[in-house]
């Protein structure tokens, strides 16, 4: 079989047409980097510049960082938010779907069903008890209500509960034979030993929670808890018209993400094939 | 059944363990384990659990109770009126209501579009490229970008007047390009594309692994009866497929009627509510003209609809798929 080791002719040329495909697919991309680089009377020339003639990179950044928009708190409440929201979700959701994979508890299956049910809710059936919850419990526009609500995740306590099933049995049962109770297994052996699939999960809610404009919107209110999404619709409401700080602003929201998927670029993509998931 | 059986039969839980000729003690502290373990079990979803019934569970229960009334969230409690079908009644005659309605149904047409694209995508970086991981990573990136800032991208790419787009267009002879997100027409379509083409990654790597799992020998078995290329995508491709398709049916259908970011960001539902869906609707009703009850009631028809899909899922995995 001459797989892979020989050169072959017709695969070279499919790989460069689909490389043509691909940068035409990005294109969105390219465009809104090279604006945030440009002069504002250079945005919509054409035939498109997609080097700009004349360079305001530095400008068209300080000018989103620290004008009036504090983009730097915005970024700052978004890496808090996210930050604890993935923490906090890896943790409930790892210990039920240990539970769900591991104990053999009375009662089970009708607690993974009623789990099981929430998970098809579209969230914006909900918003409004939420919403009225909210300004009871006196969670409305503070950062530990959006954490909340992104803690208790259905889909992350089904992929975990997948990689917790797939440990072997004989690991559990010897570890229980020495006497370790559940708590000691699962704090020592078995979230080691599913540190992929542990990986996979933060990166996709990380992912999820750094998106999320839904979320924010209802129920955050004052400008200094806003995150970065909302403080970026906010920003290009106003600056209708300039469209380079508009597009710093959304490179800006876009590569801190760009860098942790490339990152965790293997977690993620097989994360979401194997566990087939989306949020 | 008889009552004697009932009486005799054993805890599902104790079958699994080896069975002794387990004396009372023995039993007893058997008992004691499975307890513990129950306890232990019920523990560690505890948090879980709280959490979905507090933020979740109730709320649902709240959404269902409020559809029939009338009532208005920033007035107190005491204002609530029992309207019983009312809010039922008006959607079905609300114009903007049955407008979203068609678009979540015509949105759903992103999903076979999607799936052709991906399928075809998936089976040429599968097999036929060098740099594979490479493609993967390309087709992915607009999955994991935030859908506020391809909005916003894309407002300005769609400008009507000198956006890109209309500027090629006219380029290439194009006299009177649509105007897209501000055509009452075209908006729509505009919607249709952005989705499909943030979703292509997705597709696409689901497709990839369900490539991936489809045994070899059956290839080897098409190509010594002498089938093309065409006949084995046709033949063996497609149906060995057929459960991944279905999974992201499923999960399109429901992703589908959840669209909001793209939606309040790029249109906000206009022009004239010609992009408007069920759940940007339903957000406007409550929070924008705070009808409360209204709202709701489209939340309950909502989740009948999600309820419905996820009821012809469960049966038709049965029925339609070819493992």
């Amino acid at each position: 079989m001459n797989k892979q080791l020989t050169f072959s002719m017709s695969k070279m040329i499919i790989t460069i047409i689909m490389a043509l495909l691909g940068i035409i697919f990005l294109l969105p991309f390219f465009w809104m980097i090279s604006t945030s680089f440009k002069i504002e009377a250079d945005v919509f020339t054409y035939p498109i510049q997609w080097v700009p003639p004349t360079w305001n990179v530095i400008e068209n950044y300080t000018n989103v960082w620290s004008g009036d928009y504090p983009f730097v708190l915005y970024y700052w409440n978004s890496i808090k938010v996210t930050l604890t929201t993935t923490f906090t979700s890896v943790i409930v959701s790892a210990l039920a779907a240990y539970s769900f994979a591991r104990i053999n508890f009375k009662g089970k299956s009708v607690v993974f069903l009623l789990v099981l049910a929430t998970f098809m809710v579209p969230t914006q059936a909900i918003l409004v008890p939420q919403f009225v919850l909210y300004r009871w419990l006196g969670l409305f526009d503070s950062h530990v209500g959006l954490i909340l609500l992104g803690s208790f995740s259905v889909l992350g306590t089904f992929l975990l509960r997948q990689f917790f099933m797939g440990i072997h049995n004989e690991i559990i049962e010897s570890a229980k034979i020495d006497g370790a109770n559940h708590l000691r297994i699962f704090r020592s052996m078995a979230v080691p030993l599913i540190r992929p699939g542990i990986a996979t999960y933060a990166i996709l809610r990380f992912i999820w929670t750094w998106n999320d404009y839904q979320y924010p919107l209802i129920f955050i209110r004052s400008n200094e808890q806003f995150t970065i999404q909302l403080g970026l619709r906010r920003f290009a409401d106003e600056f209708g018209s300039f469209y380079t700080l508009i597009m710093a602003g959304a490179v800006s929201a876009i590569v801190p993400l760009l860098i942790i998927f490339i990152i965790g670029q293997k977690s993620v993509i097989e994360g979401i094939a194997g566990g087939s998931i989306k949020g | 059944m008889e009552p004697a059986k009932q009486y005799t039969a054993k805890p599902i839980y104790d079958e699994a363990k080896p069975i002794t000729n387990a004396g009372k003690p023995k039993r007893r502290k058997a008992n004691v384990r499975q307890i513990k373990e129950t306890i232990t079990g019920y523990l560690f979803v505890a948090p879980m659990l709280i959490g979905l019934t507090v933020f979740f569970t109730i709320p649902i229960i709240a959404t269902m109770l409020l559809s029939f009334t009338e009532w208005s969230f920033v007035s107190s409690l005491d204002k609530v009126k029992f309207v019983a079908f009312d809010n039922f009644i008006k959607l079905f005659k609300d114009a903007t209501f049955i407008k979203s309605l068609k678009n979540n149904f015509f949105l759903l047409l992103t999903i076979p579009v999607t799936a052709a694209i991906a399928l075809t995508l998936a089976i040429i970086i599968n097999k036929q490229v060098y740099f594979k991981d490479v493609f993967k990573v390309v087709f992915f990136i607009p999955y994991i970008s935030s859908i506020v800032a391809i909005a916003i991208v894309y407002q300005v790419l769609f400008h009507p007047s000198y956006g890109p787009v209309n500027e090629f267009l006219m380029s290439i002879g194009m006299e009177n390009p649509p105007k897209w997100l501000a055509d009452i027409q075209f908006a729509i379509v505009s919607v249709f594309t952005i989705q499909v083409w943030a979703s292509i990654g997705f597709y696409m790597i689901i497709y990839i692994a369900g490539l991936q799992g489809i045994p070899r020998d059956l290839y080897e078995a098409a190509d010594m009866d002498g089938a093309s290329r065409w006949q084995k995508t046709r033949n063996v491709t497609i149906p060995m497929l057929s459960a991944t398709t279905f999974f992201l049916i499923v999960t399109g259908i429901i992703y589908t009627f959840r669209t909001f970011d793209l939606i309040a960001v790029l249109t906000a539902g206009g022009p004239a509510n010609s992009t408007t869906v069920i759940v940007y609707y339903l957000y406007e009703s409550a929070f924008i003209n705070l009808k409360t009850g209204y709202a709701s009631a489209m939340s309950f028809i909502l989740l009948t609809m999600v309820l419905i899909i996820t009821i012809l899922q469960w049966i038709g995995q049965k029925k339609w798929v070819n493992y």
